[in-house]
């Protein structure tokens, strides 16, 4: 039952899975009877999930959201839609793999879905350079949303990013420009869009592909200005704040509610995504179904203003 | 958000030089090192004569050079941020507000209003990199959303000036949205029909470059201006090499078709009249 990549908190939960699968082995190898002691250290382990689970720290959420296990863009892709079509490139310098799009099937609605692409390993992550976008990335995002309102189809966005690369070659072709760019196609396209955070949501890389007529945000993903080590470096300069960093940056989803950035926490099966993504998936497609019926109820030309104006009460200030 | 280096070139040490300085007749450039005659600078706009070095603004000072004598009116003065999330770091973000407020004579670090550019009625926001860098936290993206609101509704022209290290980080995720806020009402004007200029000034980083200062309809930065998403000590890090030569300067951003033109401060207000008298 271990999980590749599994974090520390997670470790006694899994002493007693590993019990209860040695348990199992010599219950089937020798015929001794030992469904009384795994039932109890079923129990246990159930108990310890919701235990450790619903008390996460900041800090550890944060672990939890990048976990390698989580499932990811791709994964829900999978699980959720039907016939997906992957369209590649931005028609201006090149494909950018960190972030993928396409058309799909959801039950009975035909939907276009962009999203950050991590992988699982090294050669995947080196592959989809982490889920780092580069402004071709959002430049695709942009071609996209606007076949999706030319066709009058939903989008459906999957956020899970470190941030937008900063590097020389995404600094020379406008990396500030294309997220800003994307955010002004987002706010103005006339389909509904859909925005769920699934892992992490890393700053203006996340954000670019954030405007939504509803915000969902799995139960262990974060969404920060910021990445906590690079707030613990620059306003402690001491990299071990990070945890600090981490509680001060108000990144959580039951923060993100509090604070009416969005609109909807998708709860995760006890012990997070990465331990049933089968059931974790049940529930996103559930949650994304339920908005979708909900936006068909507002007329197309209202979509935009309806976005500007959750936009619009973000801010806290002293009038 | 982001961090950024300036270039020091000390010939002499600092203390030795420092110690040359005749008390308030002479400052030093930050780029070339030299002495100026500080009479000189201010006639000069703050721009070194000797290398072309664009000194920081205060905010007031830029309106006073940018806009028509007499003519600009403050907007929403009093709007002032709150310590909303009880943000600590080496200080209480409560403390830095008060600090930067007193430090910099404003509630805030953006100043905005409605004032005459050559004759013509204009929309303006000036961020001020003395509050805080001139981070954008709520105040600043309520009040530059305001003003863009404002100007669609008077169907005037935009100009903002930025100059800004990103967005504030001690108000968390509420900073983050300031970007999609205020591109979102930019849309508005945009959609209008309207003129939107963005000057970017010393240094403009982080997440001000991707939202509103990067989409302005036209482009100007300031000679010598550092311009770029990430900061340069980021990316060095990230790709561990040195960086090329006058990488995120805003002549390297030219060359990159990023931007328009690269204009020096004493022609900035002549080239804003222009557009304004071409497009209004
Ligand atoms: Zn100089």
């Amino acid at each position: 039952m271990a999980i590749v990549g599994s974090l520390d908190f997670e470790k006694p939960i899994e002493e007693i899975e590993d019990k209860i699968a040695e348990l199992s082995k010599l219950t089937q190898e020798r015929e001794i009877d030992f469904s009384q002691e795994i039932k109890k250290l079923e129990v246990k382990a159930q108990e310890m999930k919701k235990e450790v689970f619903s008390n996460l720290t900041p800090w550890q959420k944060v672990l939890m959201a990048r976990h390698t296990g989580r499932p990811s863009t791709m994964d829900y892709i999978r699980m959720i839609f039907k016939d997906f079509i992957e369209l590649c490139g931005d028609r201006l310098f090149k494909e950018d793999k960190a972030i993928v799009g396409g058309i799909a099937e959801l039950d009975d609605y035909k939907v276009f879905i962009i999203g950050h692409r991590k992988g699982k390993d090294t050669k995947s992550n080196l592959e989809y350079n982490f889920g780092m976008p580069h402004p071709e990335g959002y430049r695709k995002a942009i071609r996209l949303a606007n076949l999706a309102e030319k066709f009058s189809k939903p989008i459906i966005t999957f956020i899970d990013t470190p941030g937008a690369y900063p590097g020389v070659g995404a600094e020379e072709r406008g990396q500030g420009e294309a997220i800003a760019r994307t955010l002004q196609v987002f706010s103005k396209i006339q389909v509904p869009i859909i925005v769920v955070i699934i892992g992490e949501g890393g700053s203006g890389g996340a954000l670019a592909i954030g405007i939504g007529n509803r915000i969902l945000m799995l139960e262990h993903a974060v969404y920060s200005v910021i990445s906590p080590e690079g707030c613990a470096a620059i306003l402690w300069n001491d990299p071990s704040k990070t945890i600090e960093a981490a509680k001060n940056l108000s990144l959580t989803a039951n923060d993100l509610v509090r604070l009416k950035v969005i609109d909807e926490i998708i709860k995760e099966p006890v012990g997070g995504a990465h331990r049933s993504p089968e059931e974790a998936s049940c529930l996103v497609k559930d949650s994304i179904i339920s908005c979708l019926k909900e936006l068909q109820e507002i007329p197309i030309s209202e979509l935009a203003l309806e976005r500007y104006q959750k936009l619009r009460k973000i801010g806290k200030y002293l009038e | 958000m982001v961090w950024f280096r300036k270039p020091k070139y000390t010939i002499v040490t600092p203390q030795a030089k420092r110690a040359k300085i005749p008390d308030g007749l002479w400052i030093r450039c930050n780029d070339c090192g030299e002495l100026i005659f500080k009479k000189e600078w201010e006639n000069n706009l703050k721009v070194c004569p000797k290398c072309n070095y664009h000194f920081q603004l205060r905010a007031k000072e830029r309106l006073e050079i940018t806009v028509d004598e007499g003519t600009f009116e403050e907007d929403n003065k009093s709007l002032a941020p709150i310590d909303f999330l009880k943000f600590i770091d080496k200080k209480p973000y409560k403390e830095r507000i008060i600090e930067n407020q007193e430090k910099a004579q404003l509630n805030d670090a953006v100043i905005t209003g409605c004032g005459y550019i050559e004759k013509i009625k204009t929309a303006i926001a000036v961020l001020d990199f003395n509050f805080m860098g001139g981070s954008m936290g709520s105040v600043m993206g309520e009040k530059i959303t305001r003003l863009i609101e404002k100007a669609t509704d008077l169907k005037i022209p935009l100009l903002i000036v930025s100059s800004s290290g990103g967005a504030r980080m001690q108000e968390g995720i509420i900073s983050l949205f300031q970007m999609s806020k205020t591109v979102a009402a930019l849309e508005l004007h945009n959609k209008a029909k309207l003129l939107f200029i963005s000057l970017l000034t010393h240094p403009t980083t982080g997440g001000v470059t991707a939202s509103f200062a990067s989409i302005g309809d036209i482009i100007i930065a300031e000679a010598k201006t550092l311009i770029g998403f990430a900061g340069p000590r980021v990316i060095e890090q990230t790709i561990k090499e040195k960086l090329p030569y006058k990488f995120q300067q805003s002549e390297f951003l030219l060359e990159h078709g990023l931007i328009d033109m690269v204009v020096n401060r004493k022609n900035v207000k002549n080239v804003l009249g222009r557009f304004l008298h071409f497009f209004c």
